[in-house]
């Protein structure tokens, strides 16, 4: 999923303030192109987190909201976990990246509890998937089990409805709008018919969602990646 | 349940509308042990317990809680305790009878997790930002607020739904405890706080929301004018008594 991780990397702006959920996500920090300025959000009060201590080298009280140990970059500052929430409810978080158990086609996005969860956890996922500004999933494309991920409707708790912007997975990204996933690149050598079949939500084609011209090139990476173009 | 607030003092009996206290002598809000710092909050108290996984949370208070035999509590926490040590500790000597958590769910959870498979606990499970604006909208003195999170979810059963500018929210009520237990890097007799890195994390927001607030401090308690005004983040007010966690 590294080159999923890279991929999405690629589409945060330079300048823009990112939360990086738990999970595959976490695979996204390290493949920020060097030179660009992402600053990483965490729920338990820090912006601005770094990579891990060297060894020997760690602050047992440092961590992310992972509950692992980090570190802070220059420049990166702390807060109260109250302010960090403020930060997302009220809009100022750019970008979150989150993992998912289902998206549905209309971007409903259930990532917090599987029936028959022995004990329910919610910690941030809904606060993140209601407030940050674009809420964008990576994950596989089909459960190890093979079924599908991307779904016409969502059968597990929903962490909250109609959010999702883009998702990332190991065979396609797709953006979500207009009740389908409109796909946006393929992984190298993934045919149309065989995403069809691992697809359960409405696939749209560029040409065909009557937003592109017939037989026009699919939009590689819209306004995230010109945005960075534009600041690099 | 009676703060300690000053040092002992006599002073003349005042009318009913003068604010309670002695007219004079000096504002001592520290405490000798942990043990004096918890021993007289009740069974059944509802009590707040700062820290975010392991960091930041009131070790030395919560020891204290448990070996004075305080028991029944509920407790607001962010997780449930991993391993055998802090929040942990109170599910493993079963003092807990019900829990307002986001989420008690991690690797080492494993005595709330007896607990909870025994029916000994329950739990309210609460999204992190509104469990953390609960608090906040308790120590602001505000009943309830609206928030996006979680509308159109199973977490919103049972609760009023409105609509403002097109988009749904969903009413939450103030969350406030009869004893806040936080722990700060370093604190003076005031009880102004400063804070080591992300172990600052609910310490602010509860130290306000509670009738009483114990903070413990990893260093020795200052003297007021020790801690540079423009570093401290908790002010006094809201603290009623500070113990080294060490002296105990």
């Amino acid at each position: 999923m590294d080159e999923v991780a890279a991929h999405v990397a690629g589409d945060l702006p330079s300048g823009s303030y990112v939360n990086i959920g738990i999970g595959l996500p976490t695979l996204v920090p390290r493949h920020i192109p060097a030179g660009r300025d992402v600053i990483l959000h965490s729920e338990n009060g820090m912006l601005g987190i770094g990579p891990p201590p060297a060894p020997g080298d760690a602050d047992p009280e440092l961590i992310d909201a992972s509950k692992n140990l980090v570190t802070l970059v220059p420049g990166g500052c702390y807060c109260s976990h109250s302010e960090a929430f403020l930060m997302i409810t009220g809009g100022h978080i750019d970008v979150t990246v989150l993992g998912a158990f289902q998206v549905s086609e209309r971007g409903d996005l259930a990532n917090w509890a599987m029936p028959g969860d022995k004990i329910p956890a919610v910690g941030g996922a809904m606060d993140l998937a209601a407030g940050a500004k674009q809420v964008l999933v990576m994950c596989r494309h089909t459960t190890t089990d093979g079924l599908p991920k991307l779904v016409a409707q969502c059968s597990y708790p929903l962490t909250a409805p109609g959010v999702v912007r883009r998702v990332y997975t190991d065979l396609m990204t797709a953006d979500v709008r207009d009740g389908g996933f409109v796909v946006v690149e393929t992984a190298p050598g993934v045919r149309r018919d065989y995403l069809e079949r691992v697809t359960a939500g409405r696939l749209v084609w560029p040409g065909q969602d009557g937003r592109d011209e017939p037989g026009q090139a699919a939009p590689v990476m819209t306004t995230n990646r010109q945005a960075q173009t534009a600041k690099d | 349940m009676t703060k300690a607030m000053t040092t002992p003092a006599a002073g003349p009996e005042r009318g009913p509308t003068a604010p309670a206290g002695p007219a004079t002598g000096t504002i001592n809000k520290q405490v000798a042990s942990a043990l004096d710092a918890v021993s007289d909050v009740p069974d059944g108290a509802t009590i707040m317990i700062a820290g975010f996984g392991e960091s930041g949370v009131p070790s030395a208070l919560i020891d204290a809680l448990i070996e004075h035999g305080t028991s029944g509590l509920t407790v607001i926490t962010n997780n449930a305790g991993s391993g055998e040590r802090g929040v942990a500790a109170l599910f493993r000597a079963d003092r807990v009878r019900r829990v307002i958590c986001s989420y008690p769910r991690s690797s080492g959870s494993v005595w709330f997790e007896r607990r909870y498979a025994e029916g000994a606990v329950e739990l309210e499970l609460v999204p992190q930002g509104t469990l953390s604006e609960r608090i906040r909208a308790a120590a602001a003195g505000l009943p309830a607020f609206y928030t996006p999170t979680a509308t159109g979810t199973e977490l919103a059963r049972g609760k009023e739904t409105r609509s403002f500018g097109g988009r749904d929210y969903l009413l939450e009520h103030a969350l406030p405890a009869d004893v806040a237990l936080i722990r700060a890097q370093r604190g003076d007799r005031w009880g102004n706080l400063i804070y080591h890195s992300v172990a600052r994390n609910y310490a602010p927001t509860m130290a306000a929301a509670a009738a009483l607030t114990v903070a413990e401090v990893a260093e020795p308690v200052a003297e007021p004018g020790d801690l540079d005004p423009e570093q401290i983040i908790t002010p006094g007010i809201y603290v009623d008594r500070v113990v080294w966690a060490a002296a105990s």
